[in-house]
Parts: C-alpha cells; sequence; structure tokens
C-alpha cells in the first residue's frame, strides 16, 4: 500500500492517535476528560510495544498504568475540591511565565533531538527479548536480586500508604 | 512458542478491539436516532433519587477511596510478576517456586500490615 509495510502503517496512525490523544490532555478544560484521554495515550503507547516486540512491556502498560495508575489519577482528581469558586486564579504574569517555561523546555528537546538522527540507531541483544517468556528466563535468573528487592520496594510504598491514609486510634 | 511470536499474532486482538468498539458505537448511534424522544422540562431535571437536589456534585472525596486504590495497585503489580513465571513455571522449576514465593512472602507481610492496620475497614 502506497511502498509502505502495514507496520509502517500501524506505527504511522498509532502515532498519530498518541499526539492527537495527547493533545486531547492537554487542551480539555475537564480534569477527568484529560485522564480518560490518557488512557487513550497509553493504549496506543500499548500498541507501539507490541510494534517493538516488547509484548511484557505492553501488557504491563495496559494492565497497570492504563487500568491502576488512572484510576490513581481519578480519584486524585477526585480527592480535591474542584470548584469554580476554588480554582486557582491565573493572572497575566503566571501566563507569562508559564509561556517562557514552555518555550525553554521545547528549546531543549528540539536542541537535544537535533543530533539524534546521526547516532546510528542499531538493535542490540535479542530481538525477542521483549516476550514474555524470554524475559522471564531473564527475570528469574540473571535479575533475580532486583526482582526480590521490588518486593521490598513494594512492602515499604504499602506500609507508607497506610501509615499516611489511615487514621490511628487516638488521632482526631 | 518463542520465535513465531510476532506483532501479527495479536491481529485477533485489534479485530476484537474493532468489532467490541464497532458494536459499542453502532447501538449507541442506533438507539439515539431510532428511540423516540419526548423531553420535557421536568424529565431532564436532575435528581438524587428522587429529591431535589441541592449544592453541586464537587466535593472532594474520603481519602479512604485512594488508600483502597493504592493497595490494589502495588497487589496488581505483584501479579504482573507472576505471569513471566508463570509461562516459565515448568523450565524455572523448584528453584522458580521458591524464588516467587519469598517474593510473595515479603508481600504477605504488608498484607498482615494492611490486616492488622485495619486498613481496608470502613469505620469513621
Amino acid at each position: 500500500m502506497l511502498g509502505y509495510t502495514i507496520t509502517q502503517w500501524l506505527f504511522g496512525i498509532l502515532s498519530f492517535l498518541a499526539i492527537m490523544f495527547g493533545l486531547m490532555v492537554v487542551f480539555s478544560r475537564n480534569p477527568v476528560n484529560s485522564v480518560l484521554y490518557l488512557v487513550m495515550t497509553f493504549f496506543c503507547i500499548a500498541g507501539h510495544y507490541l510494534l517493538l516486540n516488547a509484548q511484557f512491556l505492553a501488557i504491563v502498560h495496559i494492565v497497570v498504568y492504563a487500568g491502576a495508575i488512572m484510576v490513581l489519577f481519578l480519584f486524585v482528581i477526585m480527592l480535591m475540591n474542584l470548584n469554580e469558586d476554588t480554582e486557582p486564579q491565573r493572572t497575566w504574569l503566571s501566563k507569562i511565565i508559564a509561556a517562557v517555561a514552555g518555550g525553554l523546555m521545547l528549546f531543549v528537546m528540539v536542541g537535544s533531538l537535533k543530533g539524534a538522527g546521526d547516532m546510528g540507531l542499531q538493535q542490540y541483544g535479542n530481538a525477542q527479548i521483549g516476550f514474555v517468556k524470554n524475559l522471564g528466563a531473564v527475570l528469574f535468573k540473571d535479575f533475580l536480586f532486583p526482582f526480590e528487592i521490588a518486593s521490598v520496594l513494594l512492602l515499604a510504598a504499602m506500609v507508607g500508604a497506610i501509615m499516611i491514609g489511615k487514621k490511628e486510634a487516638g488521632e482526631s | 512458542m518463542g520465535s513465531t511470536n510476532t506483532p501479527t499474532d495479536y491481529l485477533p486482538i485489534v479485530l476484537m478491539f474493532i468489532v467490541a468498539l464497532g458494536f459499542v458505537v453502532t447501538t449507541m448511534v442506533a438507539s439515539h436516532m431510532l428511540g423516540p424522544k419526548r423531553k420535557t422540562k421536568i424529565k431532564l431535571d436532575s435528581f438524587e433519587c428522587g429529591i431535589e437536589s441541592h449544592g453541586n456534585a464537587r466535593l472532594p472525596f474520603s481519602i479512604k477511596y485512594f488508600l483502597v486504590a493504592i493497595l490494589f495497585v502495588l497487589f496488581d503489580v505483584e501479579v504482573i510478576f507472576m505471569y513471566p513465571w508463570a509461562v516459565n513455571y515448568k523450565e524455572l522449576g523448584i528453584v522458580g517456586v521458591i524464588e516467587v514465593f519469598s517474593f510473595i512472602a515479603l508481600l504477605l507481610v504488608g498484607f498482615y500490615y494492611m490486616l492488622a492496620k485495619k486498613a481496608v475497614q470502613w469505620e469513621d
């Protein structure tokens, strides 16, 4: 089709959708809508992972990010007081500062990506390392220690969340 | 398995997504077009279980929901790690069982801490 392979077509469509939903996240006025567009962006990025043969990453991206983290985002939005009268005032000064900061960010990104063309991207290692089976074989042999440490990290996060979020018996 | 895995293997899933989305969109559009619409002032009023509404819905939530959600995320990440183990179960053998059980044991400590602190109990 027009000299492109199916993979290239899929890449193009997914990229277009990802960028479009990403822009919608920024431009929608309602924060809940922004979160829902972010979920769509995550689905598109999961599609990119599939095209890159990183299937485990794609599943994790959908289950953990689109499924769980976005629920957290929604809850955070609901935890806040979003009445019209409590919205922060946007003065001209803050708008100008935001524009300058955003412009500088763009400048840095364009500057750092300018030399990216001659980086000579090449494939390192095994192209099929992203498959669940191959990844599991590596994870449970070579990266066993980081894997076990991850459980300590999760435990610490769990205890921390309970400590912060839970009222103690005597606390008012 | 292994070397035959390509992105095109996911074509059935993509098709399923398209069919599911298409069904939802078609039914919603069709019911919107075909159904009769009799709008009156009373019908379009917002109400809460028959009681007239007062105030607005933009009220801050309780933090308890957030605690439940964050615990869900943590156990979600735990389950994700069992997925590559399940695929490699036979190759890893008893060593894999010990590895993953020690991983789960540490998280069970957190689970018991959660129960002991009554983190998901709904008292005020």
